[in-house]
């Protein structure tokens, strides 16, 4: 039998950076807020063993232990889902901090186009622009209404940039100045001007001089040191919920982080959740925390799951294209192309891990798509985050994948190769979605989710014109040697691709197609708010974690005017 | 070839090893961030060498650590050790899988948690499932190495009448290809698929962290041009140049664990 423990105002099932969000600003406007956080805690002090690839970037030691809980995977209706035993396509983050601790922080926001891309592709091409089976729908919000919150969100990290020439209006510039170039990005710049591109630095949470936020917390200078998509920062250099919003939160005296807590329910009851039901993972108890507004703060796996398992919202079906919960599931592409330079060799081992230059000649509608069988595009990128030598072992084509061949020219190109790809975007589409697996249970016999998902006309239709792109830029980039990504074939869950995984649990303006308004808050249950990249309608050519940070702040916000005034906020 | 040949044979060509310029890591400023690091007490850690002498004396100090905690038949380690050394062959560039200790790494990672699954999805059903869903199989990483281990022997047997480790070079390659191929039957997984894993293995037993065991005196990172655990590259970043900087370990800055 569950204990119940005495109520709380805020609930939030998941300690990351949504979480972590709600949590600081909810605390410090006087509510008391509960953080359930599956994992354990860590801080900058935790990481000093960090530079380590392979316990970290090749055994995943910050990752969820999906012996515990994975997913199950399919690319179409007519298969059996089986489940992903190994991370690979995408690595689920786990503990305090969840993802925000193993990020490269790439802060980016989306275009104005993104956020009303339904009205706006209309406009401009007409309703036949967009196909049959794409559930493109606006986000219920504008850029200019999210722009406030991104704001506040790049004061909070302490974001290192310059402002895109080609993106949407800044009310103030970025906190810090952009990081360092290197003889790769500069190359990319350099080339990118000289075709009439329009490049800009990386927006970067891995920060260029030691600042310190509004909230009064201290980031120290990045150090280039090459750990940090998948490490923790051992100096306090990157952005991180652990070394910002969480020990603001922390200072109010109105939070607890209880860690090690593994949310299994929603309670609910008339549309309304009455609290959460836990299981305390070290204990081995079972337990239930009353709350009057419960947050959903956790990835985009499990916001869906878990109000699937529950049953809140009405789950959606592929069939009809009717029901909201598991709908618009979007993931990304990785277009670009490696150049293989005989002449010159970089430091490649060096960097960090928004160390970049970015151009958005390409992107969202930044270029015209009148005669183009796709829409929007991607952000295109040289980064230099650091290869490290069990995962990079750059080859040109034919080359042998072992022996003499292969040692001698992996060795070689090691440092000889530039990599300028994009952040494709992805639209939804009526067949890729998420609901719950008929078999599969995690390790506390609850549904495992299914994921349905393949790449569409769409994707493969961006995907060559990229790569056309990138070869070309690369080409004049000077390289010897000059090979794409290839065409897109079926999604496949193995090789990485990218950890942008969003949808799931939408916004929008009408409760048909969207679970939640633009204040994250629920249509179907006003006290439950679904905070994260589960919210995008679509994904754009961008890392999500700027917009899920302003979508944060927004949602926050909400649940400050609920808690006075109850009732739908939109 | 004698034991004692193979090893002197080691030794020349750990002398190929040429030992990059010295770049002093960047003054890192004070704060927080100085003292975390003034505090990472380095302990007395072995002389590193410096010559081509005290290179080959420090191969001859007798290394406790490599025996086997996996593998049974000594056979066995023989063949996964000699298939490690035709994925990354001893060369001009510097030594092999061999003179790297990677079968050594191998055979301790295939006695603990990676080894046996511990942080896979293990649950039950199985089904053989279509290739975008990824591995499929109830078999563990160490039933799977083992299994083809036996094969490859058995393989050898069938094709040449001999045993994988009184193979020519060109002979033990033939025989990795077919796996590599996946054209040998195995029992609950493809042959490529332990090809791959094997592969996948030896690559991490020349480039990670010698803690792991592998990658003896961070050769394999000296081959690379990888400077490994190093604390800022502030001041190299915008270098023009390549720098070749001498790698350092994560034993370079472990704390003593004495009062």
């Amino acid at each position: 039998m569950a204990k119940t423990l005495p109520k709380v105002d805020v609930l939030t099932v998941g300690v990351g950076w949504a979480g972590g969000i709600i949590a600081a600003e909810c605390a410090k406007n006087g509510l008391n807020v509960v953080g359930l956080e599956r994992g354990g805690n860590r801080n900058t002090e935790d990481f000093s063993m960090i530079h380590d690839e392979l316990r970290y970037a090749i055994r995943y030691d910050l990752m969820q232990d999906v012996s515990k809980e994975t997913i199950t995977f399919r690319n179409k209706l007519d298969q059996k889902a089986l489940p992903m035993r190994q991370l690979g396509s995408f690595l689920l983050g786990a503990g305090v901090g969840g993802s925000g601790v193993h990020w490269n922080g790439h802060t980016f926001r989306f275009l104005p186009y993104d956020f009303e891309i339904k009205s706006k592709t209309i406009e401009k091409y007409g309703k036949s622009k967009i196909k049959d089976g794409y559930m493109l729908q606006d986000w219920g919000i504008t850029y200019d209404e999210l722009e406030p919150y991104y704001d506040t969100f790049e004061k909070t990290c302490g974001i290192s940039g310059e402002p895109n020439p080609l993106g949407g209006k800044r009310s103030s510039d970025y906190p810090t100045p952009p990081m360092k170039n290197t003889v790769m990005t500069n190359k990319f710049r350099d080339t990118a001007k000289k075709l009439n591109l329009h490049p800009f630095s990386l927006p970067s949470a891995n920060i260029s001089e030691a600042y310190t936020n509004p909230d009064g917390e201290t980031l120290n200078a990045c150090q280039y040191c090459a750990f940090c998509e998948r490490f923790g920062c051992e100096y306090g250099a990157k952005s991180s919920p652990n070394v910002t919003v969480i020990p603001t939160a922390m200072k109010t005296g109105n939070f607890e982080l209880r860690t090690h807590a593994n949310v299994i329910e929603i309670i609910h009851e008339g549309g309304k959740a009455t609290g959460v039901k836990y299981i305390d993972t070290l204990q081995g108890e079972e337990f239930i925390q009353p709350a009057d507004v419960v947050v959903l703060t956790s990835y985009v796996m499990n916001n869906a799951k878990l109000l699937l398992v529950s049953k809140l919202g009405k789950p959606y079906d592929p069939k009809t294209g009717k029901g909201v919960i598991g709908k618009n599931y979007c993931y990304q592409l990785n277009p670009g192309s490696t150049g293989f330079f005989e002449k010159e060799r970089f430091n490649s081992y060096m960097g960090a891990g928004a160390l970049g230059q970015v151009v958005d000649d390409f992107n969202g509608d930044n270029f015209d798509h009148s005669n183009l069988d796709f829409i929007h595009g991607g952000s295109f990128v040289v980064s230099q985050s650091g290869f490290r030598p069990i995962a990079s072992n750059p080859v040109p084509p034919g080359t042998p994948l072992w022996g003499k061949e292969f040692k001698e020219k992996s060795i070689k190109y090691y440092t000889r190769t530039i990599d300028a790809w994009f952040q494709g975007s992805s639209m939804p589409h009526q067949n890729n979605y998420l609901d719950l697996d008929p078999i599969f249970k995690d390790a506390y016999g609850v549904p495992l989710l299914r994921m349905t998902y393949n790449f569409t006309d769409q994707d493969r239709k961006l995907n060559d014109y990229l790569n056309k792109q990138s070869d070309k830029v690369m080409k004049e980039m000077g390289a010897d040697t000059v090979v794409n990504y290839g065409k897109l074939v079926d999604y496949n869950i193995v090789p990485y691709q990218t950890t942008h995984n969003v949808g799931g649990v939408v916004m929008g303006g009408d409760p048909n197609i969207s679970a939640v308004n633009n204040y994250s808050q629920m249509w179907d249950a006003d006290n439950v708010f679904v905070v994260g990249a589960s919210a995008f309608p679509h994904n754009s050519g961008y890392n999500p974690t700027g917009t899920l940070g302003a979508l944060a702040y927004r949602a926050a916000e909400g649940i400050v005017k609920y808690s006075k005034s109850g009732g739908q906020l939109v | 070839m004698s034991e004692n040949d193979e090893r002197k044979d080691a030794m020349t060509r750990r002398q190929f090893i040429r030992k990059g310029g010295y770049v002093a890591g960047g003054a890192i400023g004070g704060g927080i961030l100085g003292a975390s690091i003034s505090q990472m007490f380095t302990p007395t850690a072995p002389e590193v060498s410096k010559t081509k002498n005290e290179v080959v004396q420090k191969a001859d100090v007798e290394r406790f650590n490599q025996a086997l905690m996996f593998f049974n038949k000594q056979e066995d380690f023989k063949v996964l050790a000699q298939a490690s050394e035709r994925i990354f062959p001893a060369d001009d560039l510097g030594p092999g899988a061999i003179d790297l200790d990677v079968p050594f790494y191998i055979d301790h990672q295939l006695a603990g948690a990676w080894g046996n699954n511990a942080r896979d999805y293990m649950l039950g059903p199985f089904y053989p499932g279509i290739e975008t869903q990824g591995f499929q199989s109830h078999l563990k990483r160490n039933e799977i190495i083992s299994q083809g281990i036996t094969r490859i022997q058995s393989v050898s047997q069938e094709k040449f009448k001999k045993k994988f480790t009184e193979l020519s070079d060109q002979e033990q390659d033939e025989i990795l290809a077919t796996f590599e191929k996946g054209k040998v039957k195995m029992k609950g997984v493809s042959s490529n698929d332990f090809f791959t894993l094997l592969r996948m293995s030896v690559l991490e037993g020349v480039y990670a962290d010698p803690l792991y065991g592998g990658n003896r005196d961070m050769a394999g990172w000296k081959m690379k041009g990888f400077p490994g655990n190093q604390m800022s590259y502030l001041a190299q970043i915008e270098s023009k140049e390549f720098l070749e900087i001498e790698p350092s370990s994560l034993h370079s800055h472990i704390a003593s664990p004495k009062k």
